[in-house]
């Protein structure tokens, strides 16, 4: 299909696509099998200048917006979905500070986090606050010059590994949704340390930790924006990131799909290859239908996010969930056609079944999206 | 630094056919890539740009079409690229090649060092790096696999051998072909292919480099190629022990045998 990229935008097709096929997918299932942080990889990522794709170039990056990213995002997921979320990670630490953050944090952090030379990560769950971010407990509390943070962050992606954290607490608790506000918290900054590393199912080349807060001491210039904007902030950082997360999604169904066309071509059953068979053709052709039209509405919602379009919380929503929902049921197809083989570690289809499944989760889960979608709906329609 | 990078443009190796009527590769049809072993070249003279500054000059020889190895060069790190192109060059071997490479990096001025593949995959002589040396009179070191510094006009790196490697030392300027164990090549940069995109190659003609017109090509040229073959290699290795006495009368038997 013709999406009529420009001469830039396909540039970054082949440039990240050159990096998925030579280092990502000879390298992805021993990441996998030992839930390796993918370090040697983001810094090919790094060399090839891809970590700085969204940020603007007066602070060294190369300008672009949500298409050029989606791009980037769905070739590294056609590999391995553990190592583009490592490298997405980075961009969801850093989108706070470019949305809302002072010009010296910007000039401080991003070109830092634009040439790979330090990750970022984001800092929103807790026990008790996932799908529920208002149920947040960790608390910074300002004392002279600096801000004292405390609680514990769960499930942080890049923690660990990443250097520079985006984190939410609660600044006054009076003020209800008004009073959470973010902050940048380092990697060494005194009392910030880190949980144990996560076992999990899928995405395992990807960290996940928690962040500890005991007294944590940060100079008061840490704070991204203003006090009470915490929250404005992460939804902001949400509604840019989730078309990330679905051309995740993309790239995943396009990577099981290869798989099981030419397996299908190659495995021979009652004499024929089996995708002579109509029972396989038909589970392909449904794979193939599901992956275009989900790529259609991903690149659609990021030029129109890069349109400069105000309300996007709907339509961001809209394609993480068609694109992630699109991944699980084609990874899971995948599996099927290639069976017994594809039961086995020895084929990557098990292992994207696995990585499917945070996609439908993560960044807010496809029930929560269809909340978004369904109260943007109730409000357009009040208007008339 | 100057470094130059030597960079050739052969048919990806994929479906390379021979012409069996001139035992010269047949390239119609074929899609031409940068020489791997001259990947290598260029990314230990990025990093060598990386860690002491300076500047990386692909240069390649070759038909007007070569100028998109030197594109390749470019959004792989190279600041620059020269053609080396005429038609006068057509049909040269490694005498006139060399010859030829010799006047255009002449032409070119002052460098340090000049890095080239061990050989490239086409015509696998793995003679070009070291002619130009002696053309232009420099030292140079082949099947170079690792460069552990550039001081003080002074290179010290390790030369792969058989059964181990060497230490050596070499006054810059100086030249050294390199194998694919001395780095893991990068894929091209975002910047680079934008670079690349808008670069405009240096093309340096017969009249350029002043050559001398019986010197190029296939007139330049001593050799030609009248059978393509793989060579057996024979050559075995055995290890003598004892005391001095009882190896040389071990070694002395060995080349009784052998006479």
């Amino acid at each position: 299909m013709n999406y009529f990229l420009s001469e830039e935008q396909q540039m970054i097709v082949d440039v990240a696509g050159q990096i998925t096929t030579e280092k990502i997918i000879p390298q992805r299932a021993e990441l996998d099998e030992k839930e390796e942080f993918p370090t040697e990889i983001l810094q090919d990522i790094a060399k090839a200048d891809l970590f700085g794709l969204y940020i603007p170039e007066e602070y060294g990056g190369f300008g672009g917006g949500s298409f050029d990213m989606a791009l980037a995002l769905e070739q590294f997921a056609r590999g391995c979905v553990g190592i583009a979320t490592s490298f997405a990670a980075s961009a969801l630490g850093a989108y706070p500070i470019l949305i809302s953050g002072s010009e010296e944090l910007k000039q401080k952090y991003m070109p830092v986090i634009a040439s790979g030379e330090k990750w970022a990560a984001f800092g929103l769950t807790e026990a008790n606050a996932g799908s529920d971010a208002s149920g947040i407990q960790t608390t910074a509390v300002l004392e002279g010059d600096e801000w004292v943070l405390n609680g514990t962050k769960q499930w942080i992606t890049n923690a660990g590994d990443a250097k520079i954290y985006s984190v939410i607490a609660i600044t006054d608790r009076s003020k209800g949704p008004r009073g959470a506000s973010m902050f940048v918290v380092e990697d060494g900054d005194p009392g910030f340390s880190y949980g144990v590393k996560e076992k999990k199912l899928g995405i395992r080349a990807s960290s996940t930790r928690e962040l500890i807060f005991k007294d944590c001491r940060i100079p008061k210039d840490r704070l991204i924006g203003r006090q009470g904007t915490g929250f404005f902030t992460v939804m902001r950082t949400l509604d840019l990131s989730r078309p990330g997360i679905a051309s995740l999604g993309v790239g995943l169904g396009q990577g099981a799909l290869d798989e099981a066309v030419l397996y299908a071509k190659q495995r021979v059953q009652f004499g024929k290859p089996v995708i002579s068979f109509q029972a396989v053709q038909h589970i392909l052709a449904d794979m193939a239908i599901q992956l275009e039209a989900a790529r259609a509405l991903v690149y659609a919602t990021a030029r129109h996010i890069d349109s400069g379009a105000k309300d996007i919380s709907k339509v961001s929503s809209m394609c993480k969930v068609m694109a992630t929902d699109m991944a699980m049921k084609v990874t899971t197809d995948a599996v099927q056609v290639l069976a017994g083989h594809g039961y086995m570690r020895e084929y990557p289809v098990e292992k994207m079944m696995r990585d499917a499944k945070i996609l439908q989760i993560y960044e807010g889960t496809n029930q929560i999206q269809r909340n978004v979608i369904g109260q943007a709906l109730n409000k357009e329609y009040s208007r008339s | 630094m100057k470094i130059i990078v030597c960079v050739k443009q052969v048919p990806d190796a994929k479906d390379v056919r021979l012409d069996p009527k001139t035992n010269t590769l047949s390239r119609d049809g074929v899609e031409s890539i940068m020489n791997p072993f001259d990947r290598h070249a260029l990314e230990a003279a990025v990093v060598l740009k990386e860690q002491y500054g300076g500047t990386v000059t692909a240069i390649t020889m070759g038909p007007p079409q070569a100028e998109e190895v030197l594109r390749d060069a470019v959004s792989c790190g190279a600041d620059d690229g020269v053609l080396v192109s005429d038609r006068a060059f057509a049909g040269a071997d490694t005498w006139a090649t060399t010859y030829t490479l010799a006047k255009a990096v002449e032409k070119l001025g002052e460098f340090d060092l000049i890095i080239c593949g061990k050989q490239a995959i086409d015509g696998d002589t793995a003679q070009v790096g070291p002619g130009l040396a002696q053309r232009l009179d420099i030292p140079y070191v082949a099947y170079a696999r690792k460069i552990n510094e550039c001081v003080d006009g002074t290179i010290r790196l390790e030369r792969l051998m058989d059964d181990g490697y060497d230490e050596i030392e070499m006054e810059m300027p100086a030249l050294l072909t390199v194998v694919k164990e001395i780095n893991e090549p990068r894929v091209p940069s975002l910047k680079g292919k934008m670079k690349a995109k808008k670069m405009q190659a240096t093309v340096l003609s017969a009249a350029d480099i002043g050559a001398a017109p019986e010197s190029l090509g296939l007139q330049g040229s001593t050799t030609q190629v009248v059978k393509v073959f793989s060579p057996q290699f024979s050559a075995e290795k055995c290890m003598l022990t004892g005391t001095v006495d009882e190896l040389v009368d071990q070694l002395l038997d060995k080349l009784e045998e052998l006479l």
